[in-house]
This record gives structure tokens, sequence and C-alpha cells, in this order.
């Protein structure tokens, strides 16, 4: 295992930049995951890791190597792809055995490392089916056992967990985690998914249109995210657009005036947004004095998720609001059409440049 | 409801019916020349006088017949051989490369298939000829010169086979060879070259077959005493007409029909074709 660094990572294509400027530091033993919409250049990064793609400028280096220009076959990396690329016409046994062949590893040590490896991801006895007698899951932990069994420096999984059904994904998850830190595997993965990337990540990466928009643990992004593409894309957040007048005052395009955290001088005139979660919103049936905002709105719709109910309130003909409580027994469920009054405290709102 | 289900096997009936008639026009000379091979007499007439196995002995006694046969194979083989050592790299710069002329390369490789015979020999004749005064070494006429011209119609058949079994490769198998550390030339030969391997069998045997029973080209590149079989065949006809002819036919047949099936048992054939 090693420690993975990017730095200053490009990569352009004529006048199209997939990645710009992307510098990382992957620890020894650390999960980090790369999260963004498609097209950010999540998977560009990881493919350039791999060695599949020759980067327009930038480093990389593993341990103690630089492997910037080495071709994929020299890095000691391990690859899991999305669609598990497993060989057809190799048995299981032969697809895991694959890598250590290319190491020249004595046959009774090849033999006995595909065991171990099958056994770790519970293919015990599986070894001479083909891949397409396998299902999804079992081919994907095949893929697994494929990147592991050549130990590698690095572990790169590549949305390695769309092509599998809701329930199984959620199984496979935890165990892809919990083998990763019994081996203690530096292991960088790409997803579109922020459940999975939340649940798996040690630290995450939020991309969007080629650059790393925030670093940080999960509680950084969804309490303190750096911009508005981070407080959107991470957990739900509203937006209501208008400008900050005075510090800790910002008044919406609807021309609501709401108090707002302090701090905020940066973006002072210019168009703003003021991000506010859903569960941080208090809806209630009179006005609420303790809040440092309180305002009259009208719900206009409600969905009903089960344990949790949307509701969204409008506040002026500009501005809407969606709020989320929680589904609780005899708890204030309004309806559509009702008058009601939302609040919630200046520090419960974020502000952002536009 | 009854009329629609009336409708639906008539259909399935008329179908049927258009598929067995293709079959038997197909079919039909192929079981009137193999019945033939088998009449006693030597004017071939109906009915038949009787039924013998002569006109197989026949072929081995005229020793054109086994040297054109002989000739034909080796031919055949060379040319395929170095058809596939041709066209498989082709196949795969067209398929896998992009480049400025890709798609007029792609045609041109198929050109082959198109152009009659007829011009591919006279060609071939002219660009011998004119090798020939060139170099000042023998050309015209002899066996090399000869599976020269039968590689420009093998190579087609094998292009279009592998680019159409190269279009089912997952390219990501590829990169995850090469990521478990096999170089590009390994990766080839133990991951992309066992997917195509259907293609690059079926683009043999057709290549092969074409080869074998070419007969328009083949007319302006033979030499003296160096006869394929196709043109022992049209030679013989011109002399004489008995069943000699049917039992060649029938040798051919079965010996093509043999080489399809043992390869349909490895490889598909009507999945890739």
């Amino acid at each position: 295992m090693a420690k993975l660094e990017i730095q200053n990572l490009v990569k352009r294509y004529g006048d199209f930049h997939a990645v710009r400027n992307v510098s990382l530091s992957v620890a020894d033993g650390e999960f980090l995951v790369l999260l963004g919409p498609s097209g950010c250049g999540k998977t560009t990064t990881l493919r350039m890791v791999a060695g599949f793609i020759e980067p327009s400028a930038g480093r990389i280096t593993l341990g103690d190597t630089d492997v910037t220009v080495l071709p994929p076959w020299k890095r000691n990396a391990g690859m899991v792809f999305q669609s598990y690329a497993l060989f057809p016409h190799l048995t299981v046994a032969q697809n895991v055995a694959f890598g250590l062949e290319m190491r020249k590893l004595p046959r009774a040590d090849i033999e006995r490392r595909v065991e171990e490896t099958l056994a770790l991801v519970r293919l015990k006895g599986y070894g001479a089916r083909l891949p397409r007698q396998l299902s999804g899951g079992q081919q994907q932990r095949v893929a697994l056992a494929r990147a592991l069994a050549i130990r590698p420096d690095v572990l790169l999984l590549d949305e390695p967990l769309s092509n599998l059904d809701a329930k199984l994904r959620q199984e496979v998850r935890v165990e892809i985690r919990e083998l990763q830190r019994q081996m203690g595997l530096t292991t960088v993965m790409v997803t579109h998914d922020q459940e999975e990337a939340l649940t798996m990540a040690d630290r995450l990466v939020v991309m969007n249109e080629g650059e790393v928009r925030q670093v940080g643990s999960q509680r950084d992004l969804y309490e303190r995210p750096t911009d508005r593409f981070v407080a959107g894309f991470v957990g739900r957040s509203t937006f209501l657009e208008g400008t900050v007048e005075t510090p800790g005052r910002f008044r919406t395009d609807g021309g609501l005036s709401l108090a707002c955290a302090a701090g905020t001088a940066a973006v002072m005139g210019g168009k703003a947004s003021l991000a506010l979660r859903p569960e941080r919103v208090e809806i209630a049936a009179a006005a609420q004095p303790g809040l440092d905002n309180s305002l009259p709105g009208t719900v206009e719709f409600v969905s009903y998720l089960g344990a949790l109910i949307d509701i969204h309130v409008r506040l002026s003909p500009a501005d809407r609001l969606v709020v989320q409580i929680a589904n609780r027994d005899g708890g204030f469920a309004p309806e559509v059409g009702q008058h009601v009054f939302v609040g919630w405290p200046a520090s419960a709102g974020q502000v952002f440049r536009v | 409801m009854i009329a629609a289900v009336i409708r639906r096997r008539a259909g399935r009936w008329a179908l049927k019916g258009a598929a067995t008639f293709g079959l038997l026009y197909i079919l039909t000379p192929l079981i009137f020349v193999t019945w033939l091979a088998f009449f006693r007499q030597e004017i071939p007439s109906f009915p038949p006088e009787g039924y013998s196995l002569r006109w197989f002995a026949a072929i081995l006694d005229q020793r054109k017949f086994v040297d054109g046969f002989s000739l034909s194979f080796q031919v055949g083989v060379l040319a395929t051989v170095i058809g596939l050592a041709l066209g498989v790299p082709a196949a795969l710069c067209v398929t896998r490369f992009r480049f400025k002329m890709r798609t007029p390369v792609a045609s041109l490789l198929l050109m082959p298939l198109i152009v009659p015979g007829v011009v591919l020999g006279t060609s071939m004749y002219v660009f011998q000829v004119t090798m020939e005064n060139a170099l000042d070494v023998d050309v015209i006429g002899t066996f090399y010169a000869l599976v020269a011209g039968h590689v420009v119609i093998v190579i087609p058949w094998v292009v279009r086979l592998v680019t159409a079994s190269l279009a089912g490769v997952d390219r990501t198998t590829e990169e995850a060879a090469q990521n478990l550390g096999a170089n590009a030339f390994v990766t080839f030969r133990r991951i992309t070259l066992p997917a195509i391997r259907p293609g690059i069998v079926a683009g043999a045997l057709f290549g092969f077959v074409t080869s074998f029973g070419n007969l328009e080209m083949s007319l302006f590149l033979v030499g003296p005493g160096r006869t394929t079989l196709p043109i022992v065949i049209l030679q013989y006809l011109e002399w004489k007409i008995d069943p000699t002819i049917a039992a060649v036919s029938v040798v051919q047949i079965v010996l093509i029909g043999a080489a399809m099936l043992i390869t349909d048992r490895y490889v598909k054939l009507a999945r890739i074709v």
C-alpha cells in the first residue's frame, strides 16, 4: 500500500478542459471518493491515475514512484471497472490469476493466492466457473478479487456498484468498505451517487466542470459547503435568490428581508443565494418569535415520503421554500392551501455568491 | 379475433413457403449434380440406366484433376495464411484507430468482393506484366504470382469477418488486462485474440473457399502446366461431357461442407457471417 499524490493534473481535449488543475493527496490506507455529476472529470482523473489517459500537464506519484508517463501495465494499481470487464473466455480462477501470471509468480503461489482472494470475497468454490455463469453481484466480486490479488499499491473503483440492484448495492458497499479497512488499502472511488459516497468515504472530493470544488469529510461538505454547487449537490438545499444588503441582512428578489449569518461581506452588493437545508427550517401554524426569521406563507405542494414529509411553501411570488419534517404521530401536518409560518435561525442559512 | 388468428397463420405459412422455395432454388442444381455423379452411362440423360461409382474412380485416373486439386489446395492455404497476416492487422487498424482516410480505406479493403473477377484478373495480369518487365524476373504464370492474386480475394473476407467480431469485443477487458500488468502485445494475444478467434476462423474458411473456387481471376494468372481445379474442370468440359465432372463437383461439395460443419462446431458461423 502506498500514498497517492496528484499534483496540478490537467487534461485538455482541444479547447475542452476535461480536468483543470486537480491536486489531491490520498493517505496510505485512506478511502477517498470522487463525487460529481457526469462529465465533471472524476472518471478522467481516475483513468489518468490508472494510466489509460495521458495527462496534458501535472504529476501523479504512487508511493515513491512518479507514474505520470508510465503505461498502465507498469503501475501497480488495481482497478474495478463499472462493467466489471471480466475476461469472458477465462474461468473465475483464471481471471483472478491473470495479474499474478503477469507478475511471473510461481504456479503454486498463484494457486494459493487465487484461493485466498476468492475466499476473501466469499466466492470459494466458484473458481472453475465462467463469468457468464455468475450473477451480477458475483461478477462484481470476481472483478474485486482480480484487482485485490495483485496486492495493488492503490485500488481504483470506477462506479463499481452502479450495475447492481439497490438492495445488493447496500450490502456490497459495506463489504468493500470492510475489506478495504482490513487490508489497509489506499482506495480511490468514483461515483455520482452521493449516498454511496457518503457511506463509504473517509474523505470526499466534490468535482464539477473539471475542477475540485471542495475536499472534506461528510460533515464538512454538508455543514460547511464552500460554494453553491456543493450546497446543492451534497444533500439538498433550497436557494432563495437575492442580494446581501448589509452584513447579516439578505434581501430576496421577492422583496423579503431576512437575517443571515454575518461575515458575508465578501458577497455584499452582488447577486447571491441563500441556501437552506429543508430539515433545518421550522414550520408551524403560528408565528415563531424565538427564531431570527419567521415568515408567513402558503403551502403549495406536499410530498409524502413515509418517514419524512416535504412541504413546499410559497413565501412571495418569487420565493418558495422546501421544508422537511419528520412524520410524527400527531405532529403538525399542513395541507395544500393552508397558511403557515416558517422560521429558521440566521445560522441555518448560508450565503453564496452566484 | 378469429380473422386475426387466421391472418397470422397465413402469414407464417407464406413465410415458410418462401423460405422453402429459396432453399430449393439453391439446392436443386447441387442435388442434380450429385445424382448425376452416380449414373452408370457416359452420356448424361434421364432416366439413369443404372448406378455406379466408376466416375469417382475415373477422377484418380486423370492426373490433371489430381494436380489441379493439389495446386488449388496449396494456393488456397498459402493465400489464406498470407491473407490472415495482412487482413487481421488491417481490420484492427480500421476499427481501432481514428485516422483521416479511415472510411475510404475500409471500403477499399472490401472492394475485391464487388469488383468483377474478370476486371480483377485483367488488372492483376497487367500489373504482373509490368512487374516482370521492370524487375526482369519471371512473374507471370509462377506459383507465387498466382498466390499473390488470390491473397487479394482472401483479404476482404478476413477483414469483413474480423471487423464484425471486433465490434463485439468489450474494450474495457483490454484495459483490465493492461491494468493487471499485461503490455499491449500480451493483451492482444491473451484477451483480444481469443475474443476475435471466431471471426478469424470464419474469415479463413470463407477466404479459402473463395480462393479454391476462383475461376475468372485465375484464368489470367496460371502458367503452362500449372492449372487450378476450376480451370481443369472448364477445360475438360470443352472436350466432353460425362459424369466425371459431376463426381469432381461432389467431392468439392463434400469437402467444403465438411469444413463448414467442423468449423461450426467450434465457432457458430451463423452468428458472425
